[in-house]
């Protein structure tokens, strides 16, 4: 005696319960309604239409810590409309890799130790390579 | 029936729909339709029916455009909802700028990213209610304060004057504000000192004084020693040294709205002899 049903039976039962569920579920009966995409965007707030001042003014020295808050934000809000200007630098690009360029070195000499020297003074263009490769023991062949 | 009743209402709308840009800065009345520029280009030859054939029919390049406060969107066009002048500002890169309508009102809705000042009512567990002339109070958590933390808490009493920003204001929610910013500074935000005087003005007002080229500040300014702290909610907080100077400050400021520059002259020059 078989207990239990077929697999192929237990199928047929679990597709007739997926129709039944799938047909109460509730569906709008309506065509099909093109997306339009909009190129239209709503926004409920000014601060996007007009610029406005920052909110707290202090004049004549009456609360300093507003006055500079004042110089900060309606500077910040003037800077955000005229796009950054490059900051004029004081070290030109090529100078600072130089500078690394040694600077790597000559800290490196520092904590390097006495037997270590030698590799530092090899280059003949005068600029200072780093250590190749550390010296390990070289086992004696017998 | 229903064909034709749609078809009526179609050449209504088609009569009164006018362009944006023809209107700009004229005053409109809620219930108007306005025409995008580039459909006005679309509609204006072709009116009668037939319209010139486009080489790109397909890809049109929209830009953008941002219908501000007191329009909305009605399938391509902006639809009014307030009564005032038409504005209108080109955009900095990209998109096709922003129109809106620059009117005329005293009560305040709560907008996302608005500097208001609200008044501190309750205070219940962790959080403080403020009013801030909306619909209901906001409420406002103590830890949004600088430097605030669950043993540090900041001296908020009920009564406070505060100076912040709603980072939640829509019409399904209650409004939440913040006395911080994005990167957890002040930035001048928080309770606002002792003494002053707190009044009310029309939110129109509040964005005159604001602009960058108000005449109004610059004069005030060069009075006496004073402090000013305006609330995109129609609220104004001035101290000066002595409570007449403040009082004669708080006068002006409401003033001001209706009178003409000749007038407002006039006072400031009284003032300055006195």
């Amino acid at each position: 005696m078989q207990r239990g049903l077929d697999s192929e039976t237990k199928k047929q039962l679990e597709e007739e319960e997926k129709k039944i569920i799938s047909e109460e579920h509730w569906y709008l009966d309506l065509p099909e309604l093109k997306e339009k995409e909009s190129f239209i965007i709503e926004e409920q707030s000014f601060l996007l239409c007009e610029d406005l001042l920052y909110g707290r003014m202090s004049f004549r020295g009456f609360n300093p810590e507003v006055e500079k808050l004042m110089l900060h934000m309606n500077a910040k809000h003037k800077a955000e409309e005229v796009e950054d200007e490059t900051v004029e630098l004081d070290v030109s690009d090529e100078e600072m890799a130089r500078r690394y360029e040694t600077l790597v070195g000559t800290i490196g000499k520092k904590f390097a130790r006495k037997r270590d020297h030698a590799n530092y003074e090899e280059d003949e263009n005068g600029d200072i390579q780093p250590i190749k490769a550390k010296k390990m023991f070289l086992k004696p062949q017998d | 029936m229903a064909e034709a009743a749609s078809v009526a209402a179609e050449c209504l709308a088609g009569c009164r729909a006018r362009g944006a840009r023809s209107v700009l800065g004229q005053v409109v009345l809620p219930g108007e339709e306005l025409l995008l520029p580039e459909q006005e280009d679309a509609e204006g030859p072709g009116g009668a029916g037939e319209r010139p054939l486009s080489l790109n029919a397909g890809a049109r390049s929209r830009v953008r455009v941002i219908c501000g406060p007191g329009l909305r969107r009605c399938g391509d066009r902006l639809l009014v909802t307030k009564c005032g002048r038409l504005r209108h500002k080109e955009p900095g890169g990209g998109g096709g700028g922003v129109y809106w309508v620059d009117s005329q009102q005293k009560r305040y809705v709560p907008v996302k990213g608005d500097h208001v000042i609200g008044i501190v009512t309750a205070k219940s567990g962790d959080i403080f209610k403020v009013d801030v002339g909306g619909s209901e109070p906001a409420s406002l958590s103590y830890l949004s304060f600088e430097g605030a933390t669950k043993r540090n808490r900041p001296n908020v009493q009920v009564g406070d004057l505060i100076y912040g920003q709603f980072v939640v204001a829509n019409k399904d929610m209650e409004p939440e504000m913040v006395c911080i910013d994005s990167c957890g500074r002040a930035n001048g935000m928080g309770v606002i000192g002792q003494d002053g005087l707190l009044f009310k003005v029309t939110l129109g007002l509040i964005r005159k004084l604001l602009a960058p080229d108000c005449e109004i500040i610059q004069e005030v300014g060069k009075l006496y020693p004073l402090e000013i702290v305006f609330g995109m909610n129609g609220r104004i907080w001035v101290k000066a040294k002595t409570i007449q100077q403040t009082l004669i400050l708080a006068n002006i400021l409401e003033a001001c709205e209706h009178m003409t520059s000749d007038q407002r002259k006039q006072i400031f020059s009284r003032l300055a002899e006195s």
